[in-house]
């Protein structure tokens, strides 16, 4: 690094460490809320808008998911518990880097990273049982344009639990940032498909 | 003060791959990224500028042929998505890279790679959109593979601003020096907090919209209306009060340059800020993506229930501008001011940015029929001009911290004056022609009582000039670059922490 000469003030002391990767985190966690919940309110508008029909226990309903679809509601309940168990191993990622625990902070983010790839799985297990084409109808291009955004979101969860295991592996711990700043990323992906889980596969 | 050796976080020892290009483009200096987004800006408005003066002469006679019939909506549609997406959102954050690490006495802006990413991201994202529209896409276009790609480049264009606004997010919260604090933190840094945390809750929901419009027209094209319906589901970005959004940072060079004209301290900090988070309140109206409008009729329940939320989403941002400016004349009349060649191009600007907020809340009242007229685009263009005067202020202002050198005072001043008339020039007949009825988004085949042919002669001759200036103030940057006198350490006597630090400029 070359130097320069100018007129400035003396150096200050080094300013606090106030959390930015937490920050960019947390910033980027409001963002895809809005975006996963702008998405689901679209979703409702449509479901709203669909015509009214009675179902086959004479309940006035939205004629909104066609009759010969069936919705895979143990694949995506499995899904729904699978976040929940990543949002814990993250958790303790951040537990073992508070106890400066290089071995357990790298096992728990190589899990959480695991059960992403389980969850994408899942996911894809859903869209094999559903077996229906995206061109079928609105219903249709809707859900697989929903859920694929969150598969997306997905994906990053597992690149980010890398990122997180590769340092936790190098041994740096004394940031521990980097194990909050996952653990919240995990947690917003759980909360978003927490409400997908209930807008899609529960209430249809 | 002392002069001290201070290591250039700019220059690098090691010799550039390809040389000051290459420098450039994997550059993580946040004035660098800065200036490219504001040059990035710089020629999409002169492409915006360009098409509306095109636009404009094809609607001095109603049955010009000009522009064919088939892309006129096409055209509209670039001059809006440039509008918001190639001017003010690119223009306000490049400034706000600039100037903002500098300001909260920053090393770096946080996170500079997702900066530069995201400047990438905006760059291919606008340059999709202009080539999409060129090659028959965009909405009502004929080519379903453009339309795919405008769609495509306008969610990398969002995808580019919300990486900078991440970045810039962080900054302010968290690259501050030791011992300022948030509430000490300067008006542009606040303004930049408040719209890139706007900018982060309310495109993402654009966003989402786009990827179910993007599937649907790429497959299906009945849910979302194909072509013709991308409009009616992204309209809510291009127009207001979500495009208050995007200029909320240029109150904040406002508010950070009165003080130091006035040479007195801000009095109600706290009023400032207030008012600079009121306008970000237009971000929950839009969000509901419906325009909010009032209905002055029936009971006085019902006149009540439409009052409010038309308060909430068309009044409370023009409360916060009127605060902000309040707080201005406040400075002002407790100091000494001096006045400095900057302040006429920021607060003609912000005069604009006001009248298209007045525009706008006259606009949303149901029974003055303005709905579907060109009222709405002359407050887009108030809106755009006006945000454009500012950064050329701004330009102007902390122009010798970015490059070392003075812009010439008589430049900014008639270039401002200038620009100032262009935009009264291009946007007021529409405001009148918006009382006779004439139809927005419609070039040719319209008729209406009243002197048609001037109003629209008379805003081509404002976005004519508009171009004049813009080309200029290029020239006179570029020329002040070159040759122009150069700066003292602090030209404004600002005595704020960006004037004090070393600031690497060139």
């Amino acid at each position: 690094m070359s130097t320069a000469t100018a007129r400035a003030l003396p150096a200050g002391p080094q300013p606090a460490n106030r959390n930015s990767l937490v920050m960019g985190t947390a910033a980027v966690c409001a963002a895809g809320t809005m975006l996963m919940f702008g998405m689901l309110a679209v979703w409702f508008k449509f479901r709203d808008a669909s015509p009214l029909r009675t179902d086959e226990k004479g309940k006035l309903i939205h004629d909104w998911l066609p009759s010969e679809i069936k919705v895979p509601e143990v694949a995506a309940n499995t899904l729904m518990i699978t976040m929940v168990i990543a949002c814990i191993m993250a958790q303790w990622g951040v537990y073992s880097a508070r106890r400066n625990d290089s071995s357990h902070a790298t096992l728990s983010t190589l899990i959480t990273g695991f059960i992403g790839v389980a969850a994408i799985n899942a996911q894809a297990a859903i869209y094999m049982q559903m077996d229906m084409g995206i061109r079928d109808g609105a219903y249709q291009t809707m859900f697989y344009a929903v859920t694929g955004t969150m598969l997306v979101l997905l994906a990053s969860g597992v690149a980010f639990s890398l990122v997180a295991m590769f340092r936790a592996t190098a041994g740096r711990l004394g940031d521990k940032q980097v194990m909050t700043a996952h653990a919240m990323y995990w947690y917003f992906l759980t909360v978003v498909f927490c409400a997908l889980w209930f807008v899609v596969y529960v209430q249809k | 003060m002392s002069t001290v050796e201070v290591p250039s976080l700019t220059h690098s020892s090691r010799p550039p791959a390809l040389g000051l290009a290459g420098e450039w483009l994997t550059t993580t200096d946040h004035r660098r990224i800065g200036r490219m987004f504001i040059g990035g800006a710089a020629v999409w408005l002169a492409t915006m500028v360009v098409v509306s003066t095109i636009l404009g002469a094809e609607r001095i006679v109603s049955d010009s042929s000009l522009v064919p019939a088939d892309s006129v909506l096409q055209l509209f549609s670039l001059v809006r998505t440039l509008a918001s997406f190639g001017v003010m959102i690119p223009l306000f954050i490049g400034l706000a890279i600039v100037v903002v690490p500098m300001q909260v006495g920053a090393r770096a802006i946080s996170f500079a790679r997702v900066a530069s990413l995201g400047f990438y991201l905006w760059l291919i994202g606008s340059g999709l959109i202009v080539g999409a529209i060129a090659a028959n896409g965009g909405p009502g276009g004929g080519n379903a593979q453009m339309v795919d790609l405008y769609l495509i480049g306008l969610a990398l264009s969002i995808l580019g601003a919300l990486a900078a606004s991440v970045s810039l997010f962080s900054t302010v919260l968290t690259a501050r020096t030791a011992g300022m604090s948030l509430a000490d933190a300067p008006m542009l840094a606040w303004s930049s907090l408040v719209g890139a945390a706007a900018l982060l809750l309310t495109l993402p929901v654009m966003l989402g919209t786009i990827i179910f419009a993007a599937v649907d027209h790429h497959y299906e094209r009945i849910a979302f209306g194909g072509n013709e319906g991308i409009m009616t589901w992204l309209g809510w970005a291009f127009t207001q009060p979500q495009t208050f959004i995007y200029v909320v940072v240029a109150l904040g060079v406002l508010a950070d340059m009165t003080p130091v004209m006035a040479r007195a301290k801000q009095p109600l900090r706290g009023a400032v800020v207030i008012g600079l988070g009121l306008i970000s309140t237009a971000l929950v109206g839009t969000v509901s993506q419906t325009s909010h409008s009032l209905n002055w009729s029936g009971s006085l329940t019902d006149k009540a229930k439409s009052f409010i939320p038309y308060a909430l989403y068309n009044l409370l941002p023009l409360l916060g501008l009127v605060i902000v400016l309040a707080t201005a004349l406040l400075a002002v009349v407790s100091g000494k001011p001096k006045i400095i060649a900057p302040f006429f191009p920021t607060a003609l600007g912000v005069g604009m940015i006001m009248t298209a907020m007045l525009g706008n809340a006259v606009q949303r009242i149901d029974q003055a029929g303005l709905s579907g007229t060109v009222f709405d685009e002359a407050a887009l263009i108030y809106l755009t001009y006006g945000s454009v005067l500012v950064a050329w202020g701004a330009l102007a202002f902390w122009g010798p911290r970015i490059w070392g050198k003075m812009l010439p005072g008589a430049a900014v001043v008639g270039l401002g004056v200038l620009g100032f008339m262009a935009t009264v020039l291009a946007a007021l007949p529409y405001y009148i022609a918006g009382f006779a009825n004439q139809p927005a988004d419609v070039a040719s085949d319209f008729d209406y009582s009243g002197p048609q042919a001037l109003w629209n002669l008379l805003s081509t001759a404002g976005h004519a000039l508009m171009a004049l200036c813009v080309l200029a103030a290029v020239a006179t940057v570029i020329r002040a670059r070159m040759a122009g006198a150069k700066a003292t350490e602090d030209p404004w006597d600002a005595r704020t922490l960006e004037w004090s630090v070393d600031g690497g400029a060139r």
